[in-house]
């Protein structure tokens, strides 16, 4: 099977040049793709998930988790810089994914989707109601961080965030597809295809699930700090679960049988958006629903499915 | 907190329970006997709600007691339509294929729903509270109260659940639903067309939702958005039940209502975590919700 | 007398109105092919499922080795040595064959690496050998969900081997298995199990399998167990020849 996999990887490493290169020709194109990788690096914790047959409703909780992180150092301790908070965002959401992953691993399919989703608002509402700490709703600016001590403008520092979020959704794509050939991640895999036998060799499927959840939820901190950074602001909206909604939505666009489905999906998504959402502002969500009906019933593999359909989900359940 | 204060919060919780109690006995329903849990139950909710207000400003100028009627109208139209749609269209092709398409392709629906509402009926908000007016206050304990918050509404979701129970358990359409459900193959294998079953089911149970969004028209304003926090609320309560539990539903709504309202009395900011609270803390200790039982699979 | 491998004392369960287990006392002994017939529902798969730790006894007890495995989860009871082959096989449909038995042996090896591709483990070529004694090695790079029925009985049985267990539970190991490969597998399978020192126990209803690999026979019946001997003695007894082979 390693051979049906590298045309994708060759597809991923276009994918990279791109996003490294044609911003420098259109400078609108830094935020947009910056936007995109950071975004691809929490799809590839909903990615993850997909590979044990698990959907989380409430992702968007270590999206969040990341992007305050950030936020609140700004507002009580000031200064900052772009590691700084990357190494906060990734150890709070870590730490977070731990302990509700402790929790939601026990449960399976609707209950495991409907227990993130709930950790995930409890954790809204404190952001929007905890006005005093958090702003509510208005959310929290966060001042445009310096590198290593480098302070910049602000046209540089979109290629500055532009070329970090790159290098770590790098090192998260081969990462992810790294893990996911190991025996960790076949284990994962395998606890879709049948929990009750991974048991029966000695597995606990919970354990493999609590890895792969953390790694997860440590990926989804990462993205949020980025966005946090690249948007200077980070609100509870972010961590609403429309916005669990919308990671799913981008997994299963690209195609969730493969890391570079996230990349896949989150640039047609962020693209679509770029360019379309302005005009068709009032339609948006509508448009995007129809497109993720249109997929699950045409291409349930997403758009890199689209080139070669298995028909294995036709021969029906399990 | 004076009797007062805690009278009204038995009310309000009340009535808020009896609406929530129609929407979650509908996705439990749907889910006892599809397996599906229906995202965009919700947007039922909001549908009805909104399909009622447009039919009850249409009929009040005739006679005010005329939107009676229309909210019931409202919420067949809306279980009907969109129900049939998307079981017939969206759900059925998917039997057999992995669960997790089934839950997104509800999603989708949620998603052009909540769209769909905004084009139709805009964002601001709508009232029309003539049912409400049109039956007298009532005192209870001294409290002044309206009395389709505080009988009507807690009437209507007990006849639905002692509707719903007879129906299930005395008649040959409930017995036919029961048997799709407990054995999908062996209820197959003696004639009875599941496809059939699910589609009415699907039918009712966004019949309930569509009825709880047009009997909470005359308490509350519509706005954007009532849809999604109701879908949220009504999977907290059917999960903290425990999914396909119908009686459970019922006392599961009360419980989060009557908590809900005491907060809201004592710590408003903190009205929106009751639901997911409870949730969190019941399914740690039952993982099947409080009156759900564990399943094992065959080996 | 041999060692007393597995023993189940007084196992009582029963699921509705329906006893499944009534009473069952057991031993397994080390180096022993023990055949459990009975006609469908006495409860066989049941016992298979109890020593397991898949269900939990009302009553009574099962050690293994001396140990009170009772109740324990089925991976707790997989690491102490016991393995299991299932009526339904129990495989990774979506993953490739030797796939399946990879994730085997790194379940043997325990703490399984992140990092490490699956496919560079040292097990490989064993799992191969155990793939070519139960006759699926040509299969080993198809995805299971590719293959019929019978094959995957028989790589369900493989990935219990790749368990390097003490005692093998089988339930109808070559039930789905095309007939006229039945002895020829069975042949190599109870070889092998002499040859590595596995004790095994399966649930059978063809009697000329249990004729020809049982050491020693129990007689299932209605949560019970009514008759227990060598299977020249079970089979001769006019009661077991009547109930259980309905002749």
């Amino acid at each position: 099977m390693a051979g049906r996999f590298k045309p994708i990887t060759m597809a991923a490493v276009v994918f990279f040049l791109v996003a490294a290169v044609a911003p420098l020709f259109v400078p609108s194109w830094a935020t947009l793709f910056a936007l995109i990788l950071a975004k691809s690096i929490v799809v590839l914790g909903i990615i993850l998930l997909l590979q044990a047959g698990q959907v989380s409703f409430g992702h968007a909780m270590f999206f969040v988790t990341g992007a305050y992180s950030a936020a609140f150092w700004g507002k009580y301790v000031g200064g900052g810089d772009i590691v700084l908070y990357l190494v906060l965002g990734a150890v709070s959401s870590t730490v977070f994914g731990l302990i509700v992953g402790l929790f939601v691993v026990r449960y399976r399919e609707i209950f495991f989707g409907m227990l993130n989703l709930a950790f995930s608002m409890v954790l809204w509402s404190l952001l929007e109601k905890m006005f005093h700490y958090t702003n509510g709703a208005d959310g929290i600016r966060v001042a445009r961080p310096g590198l290593l001590g480098l302070a910049f403008t602000p046209e540089t520092f979109q290629y500055v965030i532009l070329y970090v979020s790159l290098l770590i959704a790098i090192a998260a794509f081969f990462g992810v597809q790294r893990y996911l050939d190991s025996p960790l991640g076949h284990m994962l895999r395998a606890i879709k295809s049948n929990e009750t036998r991974l048991e029966y060799l000695g597995t606990s499927a919970r354990r493999v699930l609590l890895v792969g959840y953390v790694i997860s939820a440590f990926l989804g901190g990462i993205g949020g700090t980025l966005v946090a950074i690249i948007q200077q602001i980070a609100t509870p909206e972010f961590g609403y679960w429309t916005k669990s909604g919308e990671f799913v939505f981008i997994a299963i666009l690209g195609g969730g049988a493969h890391a570079f489905g996230a990349f896949a999906g989150a640039a047609m998504f962020e693209v679509v958006r770029f360019y379309a959402a302005a005009q068709l502002a009032n339609a948006w969500q509508l448009i995007l629903g129809v497109v993720l009906i249109v997929i699950i019933l045409y291409a349930p593999n997403g758009l890199i499915g689209l080139r070669q359909r298995d028909n294995r989900s036709k021969e029906g359940g399990h | 907190m004076n009797s007062t204060l805690a009278t009204l919060a038995v009310l309000d919780g009340i009535s808020y329970a009896a609406l929530v109690f129609l929407v979650s006995v509908g996705l439990s329903l749907i889910f006892g006997v599809l397996r599906v849990v229906n995202v965009a139950h919700g947007s039922f909710y909001a549908f009805g709600a909104y399909l009622a207000a447009t039919f009850s400003l249409a009929v009040a100028p005739l006679s005010p007691w005329l939107t009676y009627p229309a909210l019931v109208a409202a919420s067949i139209v809306i279980g009907v339509v969109c129900g049939g749609l998307i079981e017939r269209f969206l759900l059925r092709p998917l039997y057999g294929r992995d669960d997790v398409l089934q839950l997104l392709i509800t999603f989708a629906a949620f998603m052009i729903m909540d769209n769909l509402q905004r084009l139709i009926w805009g964002v601001q908000p709508i009232f029309a509270n003539e049912p409400l007016k049109l039956l007298p206050n009532i005192s209870v304990f001294g409290v002044n109260y309206t009395s389709y918050q505080v009988l009507l509404l807690p009437c209507v979701a007990l006849l639905t659940l002692i509707g719903l129970r007879y129906f299930l358990r005395r008649t040959l359409a409930g017995a036919v639903i029961m048997a799709v459900t407990e054995d999908r193959e062996a209820a197959t294998a003696i004639g009875i067309d599941a496809k059939r079953v699910y589609f009415v089911t699907f039918i009712i149970g966004a019949s309930f939702a569509a009825l709880g969004g047009a009997l909470a028209l005359p308490t509350t304003s519509l706005v954007p958005g009532m849809g999604a926090d109701m879908i949220v609320l009504s999977f907290a309560v059917a999960a903290t039940a425990g999914l396909g539990q119908i009686e459970g539903t019922a006392v599961t709504a009360l419980m989060i209502g009557l908590a809900r309202a005491f907060i809201i009395y004592t710590q408003p900011e903190f009205e929106v975590l009751v639901p997911y609270l409870l949730m969190v803390l019941v399914l740690l200790v039952r993982p099947f919700g409080l009156f759900g039982a564990t399943q094992l699979r065959k080996i | 007398m041999a060692n007393v491998l597995l023993s189940a004392k007084g196992i009582k369960i029963r699921f509705g109105g329906v006893i499944a287990a009534d009473g069952i006392d057991l031993d397994v002994h080390e180096g022993e092919n023990l055949a459990i017939i009975g006609p469908n529902g006495a409860g066989k798969t049941t016992f298979l499922n109890i020593s397991t730790g898949y269900l939990r006894p009302q009553a009574g007890s099962v050690s293994f080795l001396g140990r009170d495995i009772t109740a324990q989860l089925p991976r707790t009871i997989t690491k102490l040595g016991i393995a299991r082959a299932f009526q339904i096989p129990q495989l990774f449909l979506d993953q490739t064959v030797m796939e399946n038995m990879l994730i085997a042996a790194a379940s043997l090896r325990g703490h399984p690496s992140g990092l490490k591709a699956l496919s560079s483990l040292p097990e490989r070529p064993e799992m191969e050998r155990l793939l070519d004694l139960v006759g699926v090695k040509e299969y080993a790079e198809r995805k299971a969900r590719e293959l019929p029925e019978g094959q995957r009985k028989l790589i369900d049985i493989a990935l219990a081997l790749a368990l390097k267990p003490k005692l093998l539970l089988m339930d109808e190991p070559t039930s789905g298995v095309a007939s006229s490969e039945k002895f020829g597998i069975m042949d190599i399978l109870i070889t092998a199990l002499a040859k590595e020192k596995v004790t095994s126990v399966f649930v059978e209803h063809d009697m000329d399998m249990v004729e020809r690999y049982a050491s020693r026979v129990a007689v299932w019946s209605m949560g019970k167990i009514q008759k227990v001997g060598t299977p020249a003695e079970v089979l001769a007894d006019p009661k077991v020849r009547e109930h259980v082979i309905g002749i």
